[in-house]
């Protein structure tokens, strides 16, 4: 039996074992909220600070607690027979539930997230798997994978997909990876990507592209992470300037989030530096803006008091604050307006000749 | 004549009282004299508006003095203003010929509405009900316990009725007849203070007035005082001009009953059911008249029973002395003059009550009077101070003895009869004072049941056991009703509105003397006091209400709770035995140990 599974019996065990003994059942969730997080500068990720909040069982927890627990017998039996399941997948297994049935799917999602911190595994490793496609792949790597029926390995160019690109898969932990490459491009919009890829940007400059599509998933973090720390390659993101951009796009790829903090540890990348949208480059480049919304300034405000992350680096606070004092917004894409490949001709080679002036 | 108005203006507000409207009148009158040399085009305009005038200044003393009501200065002097002649349109003399007394009679057929009479639904509604307020009085006064029939049966011509109300009370003599039935203002309970729901002798003969007025009929009477006694029938008008029954017929007849009155009366009236209806008003009678039985055949010839519920007839009430506090001056001084007392001293403490002779002479001493002064001769000279003395001296509250509640439980008992709702509960206020006047307030409630969900609470008011059908906005009652926190019970209300959902509350003032906004008694003024002991009485039935609501919604509440543990606790089950592989037995052990648990924690 394996060790999830033999966890996830314990767990039921002190359940009954509570209930016999004429007692309220309680289960503890570590808090997921960036409250309950710190940062470690040395680890390079947003690690728990060990507040939990327990669950009892009562009147008005008990659908809920039902709910959960019905929920971990589900993983118990994916995790013992080797089966997987999509989040959604799981919400339509809930209908055979009669009254315990969940009517939304968010509904099991937050049950789903809850199960994940209570065992703090990743949902993958309780056969759950995410519907939510991983992020696209183009330069300089070659992916080693298996194949699904046989299990022989399988090798794959990631040069080879002419306008195309790798879809990283939503499970990576088994893939190996051989490259060349001097750098990982992290972009934020699959635009930005295409044109990149258009005119082969990696091959110029020897560096692997990666499209993140917005707040990247965990398998396109977890993939970054081991391209990273096995290839030992610097990881640059180029997102747009904006709150969300840097914190929640950004800060995700490189420390983890608030709310599945019980799993930073593998899904981060705490070598990543930021390349660029700054709000230097604003005025340096002179990028046509928006004026910030009321979220995005609340989302910087937010950040400056809350953000263990950003309450650790001076340059960014110092950067936030000069976003608000401009009160504008600018789109990785805006290079537009002085040529199309003035982002590929001028603006990359310009920021890269400077690595090491990138924000932490 | 933008000038004359603008001075008639300045000096009614310079002089007041009966002095503005003679002062104003002059004016006028001067004025229109100077208009008419100017232009003859301002003739017309002149005569409109001292007439305006003189019908205001009139009206005022209509009753007492009805020396000016018909006088009019209008007419003459237009013509002669257009024949460009004399000056003065009309002379003292002039005016003093058409000046006459006005009878009550003739006053209230030119404003019924102040009796109830504005339009014939209502018409009808108050001829029952004065019939049934006098059957009831009398009925209790004799000590018999009422037995009250009303009919409404179709007239020979459309929108007429033939209303009879028919009692087993102890009858009346033959030779007050016509006086009560055709004479407005005779009565019995005017002169008295004593709760009774009659006051003022005005009802049943206005009633009578109206149907008279409407169709010709004469108001027709049957009464009978004991078994071997002979049954009168009278057929009387009344005689407006004067005030005096004219008598139709006057035969004796046979009537199979032991005695009692009856009373036809043909009316124009419209028979409709609903709000403000007969039926409403029976209903209403029978709730806080519970040891009332009526009988009500309607126009259609169905008959509706509203049984008794006890058997127990109100206390008797006594009659009582006026209190200082309540008498103003002005009868003050008609006391003073009319008493048979020789002293000051004898005269306080025999004319009123809860004045020993130790407080009529602190009252002389205060006032700095003699204490064996003749009353006459203080009614002249000294009786502002002595008002002034009484009102300043500590007196007693006048007794309460006069009152008859319904009581709490004859309350309940009423509202249960009428109602099916599921709590009821009825409060009976001590009794308190309002301008010398003892009074007391019950108030019941009644919640749920078959009252409609949906809606504004309905408000029964009573005064003096009559329902109050009219006139809700305006009375003291319905603001108390209003003014209490209804919220604070558990129930619901929005600001300045009354409490909604499936509630009727029930208020009722009895008084020696209830202080109706209007002759037509429809609405209770807004004395201080009385808002206040509403509010009182509202706010206990308040606080009982607010305990069966909560106690009911806390049930209802843990009802739903157990149906809901029920529905999870077997899946905390199923998700415990799949994972740690145990027996169906196990599985049930479980289930009952959890609910166990669950249900203990609930309290």
């Amino acid at each position: 039996m394996s060790k999830i599974a033999t966890r996830i019996k314990e767990t039921a065990t002190s359940v009954r074992g509570k209930i016999q003994r004429k007692g309220k059942p309680t289960l503890s969730f570590p808090l997921r909220s960036l409250s309950n997080v710190k940062y470690h500068p040395k680890k390079g990720y947003l690690e728990l600070r060990g507040k939990k909040k327990t669950r009892t069982l009562t009147v008005a927890t008990v659908k809920t607690f039902a709910q959960t627990l019905r929920m971990m017998s589900q993983a118990k039996t994916l995790v013992e027979d080797d089966e997987i399941m999509t989040k959604r997948e799981a919400y339509y297994v809930s209908k055979n539930w009669d009254e315990a049935r969940f009517d939304e799917q968010p509904e099991s999602d937050a049950v789903l997230d809850d199960i994940e911190a209570l065992f703090e595994v990743n949902r993958e490793q309780l056969g759950f798997i995410p519907e939510e496609k991983g992020g696209e792949i183009a330069g300089q790597l070659t992916v080693i994978d298996r194949q699904p029926d046989t299990g022989k390995p399988l090798r794959i160019d990631c040069t080879q997909f002419g306008s195309g690109a790798y879809s990283i898969p939503i499970s990576v932990e088994h893939l190996k990876f051989e490259t060349k490459a001097k750098f990982i491009l992290a972009i934020e919009t699959a635009g930005m990507f295409q044109r990149l890829v258009k005119h082969s940007y990696w091959r110029k400059t020897n560096s692997i592209l990666v499209s993140m599509g917005g707040v990247p998933t965990r398998a396109c973090r977890r993939f970054i992470r081991r391209l990273a720390d096995e290839l030992k390659l610097p990881v640059y993101a180029f997102v747009d300037c904006d709150p969300y951009g840097m914190f929640n796009i950004y800060r995700t790829l490189k420390v983890g989030s608030g709310n599945a903090a019980h799993i930073n540890r593998y899904f981060c990348v705490p070598n990543a530096r930021f390349l660029g949208v700054t709000p230097q480059d604003i005025i340096d480049y002179k990028l046509p803006t928006h004026p910030l919304k009321e979220v995005d300034i609340k989302r910087a405000r937010d950040a400056l008091k809350n953000d263990p992350f950003v309450r650790h680096y001076t340059p960014w606070q110092e950067a936030i604050k000069q976003l608000l004092e401009m009160g504008v917004r600018a789109e990785q894409q805006a290079f537009a307006v002085h040529d199309l490949n003035f982002v590929i001709e001028h603006y990359l080679p310009e920021k890269l000749a400077a690595a090491k002036a990138f924000l932490p | 004549m933008a000038k004359a108005k603008k001075k008639q203006v300045k000096s009614k507000a310079k002089v007041t009282g009966k002095a503005a409207g003679k002062t104003a009148k002059k004016v006028v009158k001067k004025k229109a004299r100077t208009a008419k040399k100017t232009a003859k085009k301002a003739a017309p305009k002149t005569g409109k508006s001292p007439k305006k005038k003189t019908g205001r200044a009139s009206t005022k003393k209509a009753v007492k003095k009805p020396s000016q009501a018909t006088q009019s200065i209008d007419s003459t002097p237009i013509v002669e203003a257009a024949k460009g002649k004399v000056a003065r349109r009309a002379t003292a003399e002039d005016m003093a010929r058409r000046q006459r007394d006005i009878s009550v009679a003739e006053f209230f057929i030119k404003n019924r509405h102040l009796l109830g009479f504005d339009n014939p639904r209502k018409a009808l509604l108050t001829t029952i009900k004065e019939g049934v307020d006098n059957s009831l009085d009398a009925c209790e006064e004799g000590g018999i316990l009422p037995e009250v029939k009303v009919v409404i049966a179709p007239g020979q011509e459309e929108n007429r009725f033939v209303v009879t109300i028919e009692d087993n009370g102890p009858g009346i003599l033959k030779k007050q007849i016509p006086k009560i039935f055709a004479k407005l203002l005779y009565g019995s309970k005017f002169h008295r203070l004593k709760m009774s729901r009659g006051q003022q002798g005005i009802g049943i003969s206005a009633a009578g007035m109206y149907g008279q007025l409407t169709t010709g009929k004469p108001v027709a009477i049957t009464s009978k005082t004991a078994k071997n006694r002979p049954a009168h029938h009278y057929q009387l008008e009344i005689d407006a001009k004067k005030n005096e029954p004219r008598i139709i017929v006057d035969e004796e007849v046979d009537w199979p009953v032991d005695r009692g009155t009856k009373v036809e009366i043909e009316l124009e009236a419209k028979f409709q059911k609903g709000r403000q209806s007969v039926d409403e008003y029976l209903e209403q009678t029978a709730i806080a008249n519970p040891h009332v039985t009526l009988q009500f055949v309607t126009p259609g010839g169905e008959i509706k029973d509203y049984k008794r519920a006890s058997r127990e007839l109100p206390a008797e009430t006594r009659e009582i002395k006026p209190h200082p506090y309540g008498v103003e001056l002005g009868v003050l001084i008609k006391m003073l003059h009319d008493t048979q007392a020789r002293t000051l001293q004898s005269f306080l403490h025999t004319e009123f009550s809860r004045v020993s002779m130790r407080v009529a002479k602190q009252i002389c001493e205060g006032a700095k009077l003699y204490e064996r002064a003749r009353p006459g001769r203080v009614a002249r000279q000294e009786a502002d101070n002595l008002f002034k003395v009484i009102n300043k001296t500590k007196i007693m509250s006048p007794p309460t003895d006069c009152l008859a509640p319904i009581g709490e439980e004859l309350i309940l008992a009423g509202l249960k009869k009428q109602i099916g709702a599921d709590f009821y509960t009825a409060v009976t206020r001590p009794p308190a004072v309002y301008r010398g006047n003892p009074f007391q307030i019950e108030a019941g409630l009644a919640y749920g049941g078959s009252i409609p969900t949906e809606g504004l609470a309905r408000v029964l008011r009573y005064a003096n056991r009559v329902p109050l059908l009219y006139q809700q906005s305006a009375c003291a009652i319905t603001k108390s009703v209003l003014n209490t926190g209804w919220r604070n019970y558990a129930l619901q209300q929005s600001s300045g509105a009354l409490p909604s959902g499936p509630l009727i509350i029930m208020v009722h003032m009895a008084s020696v003397w209830v202080p109706f906004t209007s002759e037509s008694k429809e609405a209770v003024a807004h004395y201080p006091e009385i808002i206040k002991e509403v509010r009182l009485a509202l706010q206990e039935c308040g606080r009982k209400v607010a305990i069966f609501l909560r106690r009911r919604r806390k049930a209802a509440e843990s009802e739903r709770k157990k149906a809901y543990i029920q529905k999870y606790i077997p899946h905390v089950a199923i998700a415990l035995r799949e994972m740690l592989d145990l027996s169906d037995r196990q599985e049930k052990t479980m289930v009952t140990q959890l609910t166990d648990i669950l249900e203990r924690s609930r309290s």
